[in-house]
Order: structure tokens, then C-alpha cells, then sequence
């Protein structure tokens, strides 16, 4: 099995889903020839050629209108948004029309659209490159939004969501493309939407989160392992919908639950989580169900980006309040 | 080295050169005269009569659909009189293949196309079994955003061409629309990649009550094609002829592979922009109003058939009685429809109906049994 890195993996995603459907169309701003402008694409449009693998003109509001054209005429577009930061750019696109296709047709039409975008903190990107919006996609009736965590995540779910006939906001965090390696099969497989992952197992406290998070749970999971404290660790993979049993069921097994997300903490992903945790497993609680997120404000992007972050201390800290309550 | 100049450059005279070119196209004039033999499109009489028939019937429907609102029997209604020319003119010009993204007046269209007229009414009345497209029906409901529909067309467009079809994709907005990002951008793409596509602007002079000259300093909006290298037209929007024959080229050119056209029909709506409380005369001046009803397409279209020996009263109010008994009927069927409960609306959110939403469609299916 080969040793791939995240976009990688993400390559292999896109690769197999072009030869499996020849409906598939990947386009946006340089994913044709300069293959991406973190190499997502690299090779596509050599091998599927530019009629299915093609450069946009510089306008992401033009790109969502057009994934949403083509897909009313059976393709399955594929676009890619630079970095999300530009989301804003094309939210008609996205909650005004494509998330809304098949509600407004009566369940007649839809839009079997995958948005990919690259997004998240630690990288030193300029402004309005990595932030973490993905609250603003999951609050939109209608979307998918997909975070994955792992290189096997990516290429399982990226294949899921391209096959999924709703829109799918497919979040790839620019911290992971290349940080570390991962076996993943060369054959086809896919990981479903909605379900979440418990990526480590413990007794004493569940940590849920999501994206480059993951990651910073892990860490913390082991140093608070020194200290003789049994952490599970539960990757969400899907922001929406939300795997509620699985969160549930680790809630109920541990008694002690807290939420980490790299966005900031207002009105954000976490608070659902503990709100869907409080709903349905108070009486299992042990403690408060506590929060580790960014504060509230504006994303600082490059030089104050390590003091901003959520990390893996921040994180044992709180964990620490909870276990300890 | 630099390169030697002729002459200088002058913008200025650039721009006015360019803004003189678009000369309205016009082919009938206000007095049911052809006045361009060379364009005029030479129509079949019956073509002419069918043309003719879904003016004087989208007139009808136009009053009827005011006055059901006025009686609270229909929702969301956007007046379509004095567009009839531009709307179904343009239509007149396409085939069932070609597909339709309509701007929130453009109705009448999209019935032509074949949207039953009580699924219209239903649309009007927010219910969602009113945009339940057919299969083969390429239509997309009313768009609300404004230009929304103009990159989507774009989409449609390309779809259509790497699909070899020998169709188009055809959009509507009005000159309010003309001003927005995505109109800029669905021109600009689909002239990059040369998609059959046809954008119509029918500029009747107000977005709701701000008047064109506020929209741009541009003289025409036909010549925006220009900066997206694209072929512009500006047309008498008051004209059948003239607005059927610049689409039928339009369409001409888009399925040989030339690309699209921006189309601009100079036209008027008689009404309120929507029946939810507009009051044109805060706006414009009854003045204004009877200037442009003397260009009326209902009028001019009827004295020409009238002097051609194709058209009466008696064949007019023959349609016009057709209208009021279909109107009848659909409305009839419309008040048919099933109670909406908030599970069909859970229902049609997504295929694969996901765990917060199933959760919530069990309790309304529980109360709804009740």
C-alpha cells in the first residue's frame, strides 16, 4: 500500500471518480494545466483531458453558477474554490441556489455539486485564505460539509461526496495537504458522509473534533495519557450532518465530553455539539461540557497565527477542568 | 524601442464610436409598418397568427393574474403587459431543446414552453408542487436573485456544447440586473468559452422605481457586450419582428459554435414592478405611460395582421375567451392541490433525508397524523 500524503490522496479521490464517471468535470482558477495551486489537480487534465478538466476565468461566483449549469445537464461538477477565504464570493452560489435546487424544484431537480476548497490556519497564507468557515456552510439547509482529517479520510469521503447527489462543501485544511504521511489502498473505497470516526479510545473523557484539530486532540490524548487519564478522541469527518450517535454513544461511555474547533467560538460548530450533547446525555454527565476554540476575533493571518490557534496545551488545560470537575 | 504612433489615442472618441453603433433594430414600427424589409424575418401568416395568439393571451393572463391577487387568490405576482414583444417574441424563436432561465417576470415564457399554467399559479401561491418540473421540460422556476441566472445559463450553456447538442441556453433579467456582478460575469464566461448562450436584457426602463440612466453611464446596454468580446444587440423590445428575428440569429450563431449574444429590448411595463405594493406613480408620469403605449406590440402586431388579412376581432376574441376558460380551469386545479405539510417540505431537502432532518420529520409526521 502506498504512503500518501493528504493531497495526495485527494488526487487519487478525483482520479478514480473521472475514470468511474465520465459525468465528472473538474474546473476553477488553475486547476487545468498548473494542475492546482497546491497540486490537487496535478496530472488531471493530461489524462482526462480539457474538456472535462479546465481553467475558469478569475471569478468565483461565475464558477458556482456554472457547476450549477452543467449539473442541469447530468454532469457532475467538481469545482474547486482557490481558498475559501473567497467563499463569500460565491454564497448565492452555494445557500441561494445550489443548496436550495432541490428544494425549490418541487424534489425535481438537483445539484450534485462537490465544492473542494482549501482552508484553515497555521500555513502563513495572506489574509482571507484560512479561515475557518465552515460554520457558515453546515448553518445552510440543504448542504453537506465535509472536514477530513486523514489522508485515507480524504480519499474515502471525497469519493462519497462526489457520488452524493446534494451539494457537498468538501473542506480540505491546508495544514494537513502535507504534514504527514498515511497508507492508503489504491483501489476504490468510500467512507460515508454523516459518520463520524473515533480515531482513539478511551474511558475517562471524549474529545470531539474536527480538521487539523484532530490532530492537536491526539497530541493531548497522549500527554494526558502520561498522567494516567483515558481519552477518546471522535473525528467528526462530517460537520453536517452531524453523527449523533456516534457522539452519543462515547458521551454515554465516558460521562466527560469536550468540543475543539479551530474557528472562532461564536455560533460555531462546537456549541451545536454541546447543545446536541446536553439534549440528549445530561444525565450521563459527569462535568460541563467544555469548549476549546479560537477566540472572537477577525482571523490574524501569518505572524499571530501560533498565538491565535487552538493547539494541543489549550486543549490538555481544558481537559483537565473536565476531567477534575 | 518604443513603437512608433500613427496617431494619438482617444479614448474618448473611442467610446463614442463605439456607443453610436448600437443602433436600435427595428423592423415593424408603431403603426404596423414594416419598415426594414431587408430583416423582416418573412414568418409563415400562421406563425404570425400563433404569435400573435400568445400576445393576446399573455395580455389576458397578465389582468387576470392582477385581479386574482387583488382578490388574495394568488401570491407573488410580477406584471408582464407591455412585455409581451420581448418575452414571447424571443421565445418565439426557440425550440423544446432550448432551456429557459427566467427572471421572475418571465413567466409567460416558461408556460410557453410548456409549464402547465397551474403549476404557475402554484409557484405564485408558494406552493411546491409548482416548480415539479416534467422530465424533458428544460425550464428552471422564476429566479428571485437578480442575474443569479445569468451564470447558471453559462453552465447550461457549456453543458450543452461539450454534450454536442444542437440547443441553447436563453436568460432573462431587466436593466436593474445588468448591473450586477454575476450578469458581468455570465457574459464574460460564457464568451471565454464561446457557450451557446443568448442574454436578454428587457430593459423597461425601471428597476422597481430607480430609472436606467441611474443604472450606468453606458448609452445602450447592448454595448456591454463589447467588453466581453462578445456580439451585442440592441432591439425595439416593443417590436415582435424585430426581437424575433435577433434572437433567431442569436440562436443561429450559438448552435454553429459562434458563441453567445447579449441582447438589449427597449420596452415598458405598464404595471407596478410586483403586485406587493408598488406604486409606479411615485416614479414616472402617466405622461410617460401613454408615450409608451402608443408603441404597444399588441397594437402594432394587430394592424399589421389586421392590413395582411390575417387577424379580426372575431379570431381575437376567440382567444381571448380560450384564455379566461383556461384561466378558469387552472386556477380551479391549482385550488386542488393538497394542504402543504412541513414533512413534504422535510422531505425534499435532500435524497438521502439525514439524521437531524429525519429526526424532525418524525415528530411534524407525528403531529400531522394527529
Amino acid at each position: 500500500m502506498a504512503q500518501l500524503t493528504m493531497i495526495q490522496a485527494i488526487t487519487e479521490a478525483l482520479k478514480t471518480e473521472m475514470k468511474n464517471d465520465e459525468n465528472v468535470l473538474v474546473f476553477g482558477e488553475d486547476v487545468g494545466n498548473n494542475g492546482g495551486v497546491f497540486r490537487a489537480t496535478e496530472g488531471l487534465q493530461k489524462e482526462f483531458g480539457e474538456d472535462r478538466v479546465f481553467d475558469t476565468p478569475l471569478a468565483e461566483s461565475g464558477i458556482g453558477g456554472l457547476a450549477i449549469g452543467l449539473a442541469l445537464q447530468g454532469y457532475r461538477p467538481v469545482p474547486e474554490i482557490q481558498f475559501f477565504g473567497f467563499v463569500f464570493e460565491v454564497m448565492d452560489s452555494i445557500s441561494g441556489q445550489m443548496a436550495r435546487m432541490r428544494f425549490r424544484s418541487g424534489g425535481s431537480l438537483s445539484s450534485p455539486v462537490t465544492i473542494r476548497s482549501p482552508f484553515g490556519g497555521g500555513v502563513h497564507t495572506p489574509e482571507m485564505h484560512a479561515d475557518s468557515l465552515e460554520g457558515l456552510m453546515a448553518a445552510q439547509p440543504g448542504l453537506k460539509v465535509v472536514i477530513p482529517s486523514t489522508p485515507y479520510d480524504a480519499k474515502g469521503l471525497l469519493i462519497s461526496a462526489i457520488r452524493d447527489n446534494d451539494p457537498v462543501i468538501f473542506l480540505e485544511h491546508m495544514k494537513l495537504y502535507r504534514s504527514f504521511r498515511q497508507e492508503v489502498p489504491e483501489e476504490e473505497y468510500t467512507i460515508p458522509l454523516g459518520k463520524a470516526d473515533v480515531k482513539r479510545e478511551g474511558k475517562d473523557l471524549t474529545i470531539i473534533a474536527y480538521g487539523a484539530m484532530v490532530q492537536e486532540s491526539m497530541k493531548a490524548a497522549e500527554e494526558l495519557e502520561k498522567e494516567n487519564y483515558s481519552v477518546e478522541v471522535v473525528d467528526l469527518r462530517t460537520i453536517q450532518p452531524l453523527d449523533i450517535e456516534t457522539i452519543i454513544a462515547s458521551v454515554e461511555k465516558t460521562g466527560r465530553a469536550m468540543v475543539v474547533q479551530e474557528a472562532q467560538k461564536q455560533a460555531g460548530i462546537a456549541a451545536g455539539v454541546v447543545a446536541e450533547i446536553t439534549d440528549r446525555a445530561i444525565l450521563t454527565l459527569e462535568a460541563p461540557v467544555l469548549r476549546v476554540t479560537a477566540p472572537d476575533s477577525v482571523f490574524p493571518f501569518s505572524q499571530a497565527e501560533q498565538v491565535w490557534l487552538p493547539n494541543s496545551k489549550d486543549i490538555v488545560e481544558t481537559a483537565k477542568k473536565v476531567l477534575t470537575f | 524601442m518604443a513603437a512608433k504612433k500613427s496617431q494619438q489615442f482617444d479614448p474618448v472618441e473611442t467610446l463614442n464610436a463605439i456607443e453610436e453603433k448600437f443602433e436600435m433594430v427595428q423592423i415593424l414600427n408603431e403603426e404596423g409598418e414594416i419598415v426594414n424589409e431587408e430583416a423582416d424575418p418573412k414568418l409563415s401568416d400562421e406563425d404570425l397568427q400563433e404569435l400573435m395568439t400568445r400576445m393576446v393571451y399573455t395580455r389576458i393572463l397578465d389582468q387576470r393574474s392582477i385581479s386574482l391577487n387583488r382578490q388574495g387568490r394568488l401570491g407573488f405576482y410580477a406584471p408582464t403587459a407591455g412585455q409581451e414583444a420581448s418575452q414571447l417574441a424571443s421565445h418565439f424563436a426557440l425550440t423544446k431543446e432550448d432551456f429557459i432561465l427566467p427572471g421572475y417576470r418571465d413567466v409567460p415564457q416558461l408556460i410557453w414552453h410548456g409549464w402547465p399554467l397551474h403549476q404557475a399559479f402554484l409557484f405564485s401561491r408558494g406552493h411546491f408542487m409548482g416548480n415539479q418540473m416534467a422530465e424533458g421540460l428544460n425550464i428552471l422556476p422564476p429566479q428571485i436573485i437578480i442575474g443569479a441566472q445569468f451564470i447558471q445559463a453559462t453552465g447550461v450553456a457549456l453543458g450543452m456544447q461539450k454534450r454536442k447538442k444542437e440547443a441553447v441556453a436563453v436568460t432573462y433579467t431587466g436593466d436593474g440586473g445588468s448591473s450586477q456582478g454575476d450578469f458581468y460575469e455570465g457574459i464574460n464566461f460564457a464568451g471565454a468559452f464561446r457557450a451557446p448562450a443568448i442574454f436578454i436584457v428587457q430593459n423597461n426602463q425601471y428597476a422597481i422605481s430607480t430609472p436606467r440612466e441611474l443604472q450606468t453611464s453606458a448609452k445602450t446596454i447592448a454595448q456591454k457586450a463589447v467588453s466581453a468580446g462578445i456580439p451585442g444587440v440592441l432591439v425595439d423590445g416593443m417590436d415582435p419582428l424585430a426581437v424575433y428575428a435577433v434572437t433567431r440569429d442569436a440562436r443561429e450563431r450559438a448552435v454553429k459554435g459562434d458563441g453567445p449574444t447579449l441582447i438589449e429590448t427597449l420596452c415598458y411595463r405598464y404595471g407596478p414592478h410586483t403586485m406587493a405594493g408598488d406604486d409606479p406613480t411615485r416614479y414616472r408620469t402617466s405622461d410617460i405611460d401613454s408615450e409608451w403605449e402608443k408603441k404597444d406590440p399588441l397594437v402594432r402586431f394587430r394592424k399589421y395582421l389586421e392590413a395582411k388579412g390575417i387577424w379580426d376581432e372575431s379570431k381575437e376574441n376567440e382567444v381571448i375567451e380560450k384564455a379566461k376558460e383556461e384561466i378558469k380551469a387552472a386556477i380551479k386545479k391549482a385550488d386542488g392541490a393538497p394542504k402543504q405539510k412541513v414533512s413534504d417540505l422535510l422531505e425534499i431537502m435532500y435524497e438521502d433525508v439525514p439524521f437531524n432532518v429525519q429526526e424532525q420529520l418524525d415528530i411534524y409526521k407525528a403531529k400531522e397524523s394527529k
